[in-house]
């Protein structure tokens, strides 16, 4: 527990960005960070509503499936350095993930310590209970209008119930859905102790988490372009830290000896990364404006972040809803040579014939050929030339099952029965978790945290 | 004047949000800012998408960083979990914005160029 706020420098490391992660970045900075705070985020926005589904066959699952891993490898060395975790690993499941880390805690010998579970973001009853009212943020439809089922609705839930985990004691925080950017300002907030609305310190402490919550993102990762952005060592990206002072001044680094780059374009980019307006970024902690902040290359892969400023928290929070939305049948295969649009023409001309035939139900029905045109459509520039390698890809979707299975067979059946001189082809079929939003009251929602011990 | 790729200018990263795609795109120097101002307005990202967006486009300014951020709306076929796209969250969107014509004065032009740049014929 916290007596005094801090004043030194608090550092804090980003050690994963979505569930299938690489573990050995988080490692690395686990043993070589000298870090106060190690965070692993792995919730995209449907993470949770899949893991649901996983929960619904196996109550013990629903958590992160490589939390093992992530743990035997950073756990050790976390515990030699007194680093502190906080992660969203828990998904729909925080309080089995718990358990399981004090399994892992024992078997290692790491005792005694304590690991706390967030619990709370779970709202599905709720949202069933008022789906009349709720207005879903895409369409303004009540969710009751949604023809899918729901499987799962969760809340972004805020930095405060991390903060009262970390001031209860808790070495290791697992949560489920909450703000990304929460999990690094929740430590942040417990260390300095930051008031709770006090909205310039906390929008620049989110502007600093908004760095580093895509963790490589902002060291190298979907950033090299040869011969205009270079990426020195990308197959070996170091993942990012923040180093934070108590007036919020934050610089964000990375491990000597890493791979990636962190300067002033690759914070720009993430800074910029999926938002809207840049001067109402809102989180459940505050309502940041970006459109002041500015970043100084301060040393080598070292960018300082200043002037972020805050407004108040809005009064209700996003529920992400997992909604099943059918079907999705697809199937591929290449032609090459001369004539091989041609081929792949005509494979396209014989497949929708037989989806006629075959009395398919399709919703949506759509056919690429992937070299030309699959990813910007009209929008790309005509070929001067055929090309020599032509993907025809035909995706649909389907409200029952058995006509996405109809569907993907019929492309597969196109390497026997089609064009000639075709690769055979590959087929898939899928069923869509669809995420719809709604916002509800933050009085409707208890967080709670419940603390589990290894002696 | 000459016309060189925005791609000479600016770098860009592209992300999504429901049906909605956003695109940062940060000038490389600052000097090149005023011609991103100028040039890559809604109404011109628009008509360089064609019938990807079936929705406005909206635009953001972030003079610090000469950066802008621009909103794609109805850009995703129908939203990223239910789009039959292979890339429905539209990541390469990105790379189509950096194809965008962009006329630049003598100045810039004779600084692109003595950079190994292309002007566009």
């Amino acid at each position: 527990m916290v007596k005094h706020p801090r004043t030194r420098t608090l550092r804090i490391g980003a050690g994963s960005s979505y569930a299938g992660d690489r573990i050995e970045p988080g490692a690395d900075l686990a043993r070589r960070g000298r870090l106060d705070y190690l965070v692993f985020e792995t919730l995209a926005e449907r993470t949770i509503a899949l893991a649901q589904l996983e929960r619904l066959k196996n109550p013990a699952a629903g958590f992160n499936e490589l939390l093992d891993d992530r743990f035997y490898a950073a756990l050790p060395a976390c515990r030699e350095h007194g680093t502190r975790i906080v992660t969203n690993m828990g998904a729909a499941n925080p309080l089995g993930a718990a358990r399981r880390t004090l399994e892992i805690v024992r078997e290692l010998g790491l005792g005694p310590m304590k690991v706390a579970a967030v619990l709370g973001d779970d709202v599905l009853e709720y949202c069933l209970r008022h789906r009349d009212t709720l207005a879903m943020m895409e369409s303004g439809a009540p969710l009751a209008s949604y023809a899918g089922e729901l499987v799962s609705a969760n809340a972004y839930l805020g930095a405060d119930v991390i903060v009262a985990a970390l001031a209860q004691g808790a070495d290791i925080v697992i949560t489920g859905r909450g703000g990304d950017c929460s999990l690094f300002l929740a430590p942040m907030v417990h260390e300095f102790g930051w008031r709770l609305d006090d909205w310039d310190i906390l929008a620049k402490g989110q502007t600093g988490a908004d760095m580093v919550e895509c963790a490589a993102n902002v060291s190298g990762a979907f950033f090299a372009d040869p011969g205009y952005k270079e990426v020195p060592d990308l197959a070996n990206l170091g993942y990012p830290l923040l180093e934070v002072e108590a007036d919020g001044t934050i610089i964000v680094t990375k491990l000597e000896g890493t791979g990636g780059i962190i300067n002033r374009a690759t914070c720009a980019e993430q800074m910029l990364y999926e938002i809207h307006d840049p001067a109402s970024y809102i989180t459940p902690d505050v309502v940041v404006d970006f459109s002041a902040v500015e970043l100084d290359e301060v040393g080598p892969d070292r960018v300082r972040i200043s002037g972020g400023r805050g407004r108040a928290r809005p009064d209700r929070l996003k529920v992400s809803v997992g909604v099943k939305e059918g079907w999705i049948g697809e199937g591929e295969l290449t032609f090459a040579g001369l004539g091989a649009l041609d081929r792949a023409k005509l494979a396209e001309a014989v497949v929708r014939e037989r989806f006629r035939i075959g009395g398919i139900r399709i919703e949506e029905l759509r056919v690429d050929y992937i070299g030309m045109n699959s990813l910007h459509g009209d929008a790309s520039p005509l070929p001067a030339l055929p090309p020599y390698e032509v993907r025809l890809r035909v995706a649909g979707r389907t409200r029952e099952k058995r006509d996405a299975v109809k569907l993907a067979n019929e492309v597969e059946t196109l390497v026997s029965k089609g064009p000639g001189m075709s690769s055979l082809p590959r087929k898939s079929v899928r069923e869509i978790l669809g995420i719809v939003s709604v916002l509800i009251p933050r009085e409707a929602i208890t967080p709670s945290v419940q603390m589990l011990e290894a002696g | 004047m000459k016309r060189f790729y925005l791609r000479e200018l600016a770098h860009a990263r592209a992300g999504d949000k429901g049906d909605t795609n956003n695109i940062g795109v940060i000038a490389y120097r600052p000097e090149y800012y005023p011609v991103l101002l100028a040039q890559v307005t809604p109404e011109a990202v628009k008509r360089h998408f064609g019938t990807l967006v079936k929705g406005p486009v909206s635009r953001y300014e972030l003079p610090k960083v000469c950066a802008l951020n621009l909103v794609l709306e109805n850009a995703l076929g129908g939203g990223v979990t239910r789009s039959l796209s292979h890339d429905p969250h539209g990541k390469s969107y990105s790379a189509l914005l950096l194809s965008l014509p962009i006329e630049v004065n003598n100045d810039i032009a004779a600084e692109l160029e003595a950079a190994g740049r292309k002007p566009l014929p």
